[in-house]
C-alpha cells in the first residue's frame, strides 16, 4: 500500500484515497480478535483450496481410486488398503475429506468468478447510467428495479431450470441475479461524485468522455462497491450451493459443497451425519469468516 | 392517488405481460417433456396423438398465442403430470407455504424486534455485542444446511419432532391448516424455525440500528433531560419511531419467504407451492413451471403496489407522483 510510485501518482489521479487512511482502516480491520480469526481461517481455507491437489489424500473424481467396499464408513475409519477416512466417506466410498477439499475450490470459483463478472458489469452499467442520464439512464436502472422487485433465489432457480445444470450456468444465473445490485451503488455514488469539481475540471481540460468516466470518475466511486462485493462472494457462495442442494446447480461431475451436501441428505436420517455435516461445516466456515470481515469493512468505511 | 393506482396497475400489467413471455419462450424451449412422459414401448402413432392433444405440434408463438389468449380467461394451462389445471394444483399447496410463511413472520416479530432492541440500548456491553455476533451466523448460516442440522438434533438424534410433512390438518373454513392441532405444531416448529432464522437476524440488525440512531437525536436528549423515565423513552419515543422501517422491511420480506419457503420445503417436504415448483422442474411439467412463475410475479407486484401505497399512508411526506415542474 506504501509504495512510493503509488503515493506519486495520487494527483494525476484526481484525490484517491490516500494512503494515511487506508492504513489506518487496515488497522481498524485487523483489531478485532474476530476479525483477525475469520482472516486467518480464510487464508488456511485459501491455502487448502490452492494445494487441495498436493494434500488432498485422494482424488475424488478419479473413480479407479474409489473403493465401493469403503462406502459410508464412519469418520476415523480404516480404508480396505490400510489407510484411515478421518472424516469418513460417502456411498461410493469417496474420502470426505479430498470430496470437502475440492468441493470448496469449485464453490470458491463459482462464487468468485460470479462476483467479479457481476462487478465489472453492474458498476459498468451504473457508472454509465449516471453520466449518460437521459433514456439510458431510465432504461438500465429500468431494469434493475425489475430484477431486484423478484427475490434472488426465485429467479436464479427458475433460470437455471431453464437452462440445465452447469458450472458456467450456475456463474451466469448469479450474475444476472446479483449484477443489478452494483448498478444501483455505483449510480448513487456517481451521481454524487460528478457535481465536484474535479470532474468539471477535467471537462473543461477538453478530456473525452470515456477518460473521464474511467479515469477520474470510476476511482473515487469504488470503495462502496468493493465492500459489497466481499460480502456478495459469501452470499454467491451460499447462492450456489443452494441451488446445487435443490438439484439445478453444479453437475454431480463438479461436486461444489452444496452438492455434497445433498448427497449426504438420504443418508442423515439413517443417522449417517458426516457426508452432509462436514461439507457444511467447511461451508459455514468460509462464509462466516468472509461475512466477518465484510462487516468490519462496512463499519471502518461507512461513517455512519 | 387514483392516478398513481391506476398508472401503477398499467404498469404490473406489462410486467406481467414480459415475464410470460420470457419464461414461455425459455421454459418451451427447453427440454422433451414427451419422452418423460411416454414410456419408450408406445407406438408412433399414440405418440403423436398426445403431442397433437397437448398442442406440442404448433409453432410456438402460436402455442404462446394459445397460451395468454386461455391466461386471459384465468386457465394457465394443464399440467402435464397430474392432468389437472396448473392454477388448481398450486392453488391447492397455497394454504400449505402460507401457513409455513405466517408462523415464520410471527416467529420473526417476536423474537427479532425484542432481540434488535436489546442489542441496540445495551450496543457496547457484552450483552449487545453477543446478540449482534450471533445475528452475523444467523445470516451465515446457508439456509437448508441449517434445517439439516434441525433434522439431525431434533429428529435423528433426540426424536423430539418428526423430520418431514405437513401432519394432521384440520379444515377451517373449507382449507386444511396443521397450525390447529398439537400434532400439526410439531411438525411446522421446525421448518418455521428454519425458514425464520435469517429474517430474525435481519429485523434484529435492522431494529438495532434503528435504535442507535434514534438514540442520539434530539427528541430523546430532550426527553431524558426533561426527566422522562427509560422505559417510556424506550417505548415511546425510541420503539415508535423505529417501527415503521422495520414493519415495511417484514412486510416485503413476506413476499421473498413466499420464494424461499421452496428450500424449506424441499428440506422437510413441506407440501407447499415451492417443494411443487421444484418437483415441476424435475418433470419438465411446463405448464406448472409458468403457471407458478406466472402466480408469484403477480403476488410480487401486488405486495409492490401495497407497500408503496402504505408508505403513502403512513408517512405523509411521501408523495406518489413527481410533483408538476
Amino acid at each position: 500500500m506504501a509504495d512510493p510510485n503509488q503515493t506519486k501518482r495520487v494527483p494525476t489521479r484526481g484525490p484517491m484515497l490516500e494512503t494515511p487512511r487506508r492504513n489506518a482502516i487496515l488497522k481498524k480491520l485487523n483489531a478485532r480478535p474476530t476479525v483477525r480469526g475469520s482472516a486467518i481461517a480464510l487464508a488456511v481455507l485459501m491455502l487448502f483450496v490452492l494445494i487441495a491437489p498436493y494434500f488432498a489424500p485422494q482424488n475424488p473424481y478419479d473413480l479407479m481410486a474409489l473403493n465401493i467396499m469403503d462406502g459410508r464408513l464412519a469418520p476415523g475409519a480404516e480404508s480396505m488398503e490400510g489407510g484411515r477416512y478421518w472424516l469418513g466417506t460417502d456411498s461410493q466410498g469417496r474420502d470426505m475429506l479430498s470430496a470437502i477439499l475440492y468441493g470448496l475450490r469449485i464453490s470458491l470459483l463459482v462464487g468468485l468468478s460470479a462476483v467479479v463478472l457481476s462487478t465489472l458489469i453492474g458498476s459498468f452499467l451504473g457508472l454509465l447510467a449516471a453520466f449518460k442520464g437521459g433514456w439510458i439512464d431510465t432504461a438500465i436502472m429500468r431494469l434493475v428495479d425489475f430484477i431486484l422487485g423478484f427475490p434472488t433465489i426465485l429467479v436464479a432457480l427458475v433460470l437455471l431450470a431453464v437452462m440445465g445444470r452447469g458450472v458456467d450456468k450456475v456463474v451466469i444465473a448469479l450474475v444476472v441475479v446479483q449484477w443489478a445490485h452494483y448498478a444501483r451503488i455505483m449510480r448513487g455514488r456517481a451521481l454524487q461524485e460528478r457535481r465536484k469539481e474535479y470532474i468539471e475540471a477535467a471537462q473543461n481540460l477538453g478530456f473525452p468522455a470515456w477518460r473521464i468516466m474511467l479515469f477520474h470518475l470510476m476511482p473515487n466511486c469504488l470503495s462502496p462497491v468493493m465492500v459489497f462485493a466481499t460480502i456478495q462472494i459469501a452470499t454467491a457462495i451460499v447462492l450456489e450451493a443452494t441451488l446445487s442442494f435443490l438439484g439445478v446447480g453444479v453437475p454431480v461431475t463438479e461436486p461444489s459443497l452444496g452438492l455434497l451436501i445433498a448427497s449426504g441428505f438420504e443418508y442423515l436420517l439413517s443417522g449417517d451425519y458426516w457426508i452432509s455435516m462436514f461439507p457444511g461445516i467447511a461451508l459455514l466456515l468460509l462464509i462466516l469468516s468472509i461475512n466477518i470481515i465484510g462487516d468490519r469493512m462496512r463499519a471502518s468505511l461507512d461513517p455512519r | 392517488m387514483a392516478l398513481f393506482i391506476l398508472r401503477r396497475l398499467l404498469q404490473s400489467l406489462f410486467v406481467l405481460l414480459a415475464v410470460s413471455v420470457v419464461v414461455f419462450f425459455a421454459v418451451y424451449a427447453v427440454g422433451d417433456p414427451i419422452e418423460l412422459l411416454v414410456s419408450p414401448e408406445v407406438g408412433q402413432a399414440e405418440r403423436q396423438a398426445l403431442i397433437a392433444r397437448l398442442g406440442l405440434d404448433l409453432p410456438i408463438w402460436q402455442q404462446y398465442g394459445h397460451f395468454l389468449w386461455n391466461a386471459l380467461h384465468g386457465d394457465l394451462g394443464n399440467s402435464f403430470v397430474h392432468g389437472m389445471p396448473a392454477v388448481e394444483l398450486i392453488v391447492q399447496r397455497i394454504p400449505a407455504t402460507f401457513e409455513l410463511v405466517v408462523v415464520a413472520i410471527t416467529l420473526t416479530c417476536i423474537i427479532g424486534i425484542p432481540l434488535g432492541l436489546v442489542a441496540g440500548l445495551y450496543r457496547d456491553a457484552p450483552l449487545g455485542r453477543g446478540i449482534m455476533a450471533t445475528s452475523v451466523l444467523g445470516f451465515s448460516l446457508p439456509n437448508f444446511w441449517q434445517g439439516m442440522v434441525f433434522i439431525l438434533l431434533f429428529a435423528v438424534w433426540l426424536g423430539w419432532l418428526p423430520a418431514s410433512g405437513r401432519g394432521p390438518t384440520v379444515d377451517v373454513l373449507g382449507v386444511p391448516f396443521s397450525i390447529f392441532t398439537a400434532e400439526g405444531w410439531r411438525h411446522v416448529a421446525m421448518p418455521a424455525v428454519n425458514l425464520a432464522i435469517a429474517n430474525i437476524a435481519l429485523v434484529l440488525r435492522l431494529t438495532a440500528t434503528g435504535v442507535v440512531e434514534a438514540r442520539s437525536q434530539d427528541y430523546v436528549k430532550f426527553a431524558r433531560a426533561k426527566g422522562v423515565k427509560p422505559g417510556r423513552i424506550v417505548r415511546r419515543h425510541i420503539l415508535r419511531n423505529i417501527l415503521i422501517p422495520v414493519v415495511t422491511v417484514i412486510g416485503m420480506e413476506f413476499g421473498s419467504l413466499i420464494a424461499y419457503s421452496t428450500i424449506t420445503e424441499t428440506v422437510f417436504s413441506w407440501p407447499g407451492m415451492g417443494k411443487l415448483l421444484i418437483d415441476s422442474v424435475y418433470q419438465l411439467d411446463r405448464p406448472v413451471v409458468v403457471a407458478y412463475v406466472m402466480l408469484v410475479t403477480l403476488i410480487f407486484v401486488v405486495i409492490n403496489l401495497i407497500v408503496d401505497i402504505l408508505y403513502a399512508v403512513l408517512d405523509p411526506r411521501v408523495q406518489l407522483l413527481e410533483p408538476a415542474h
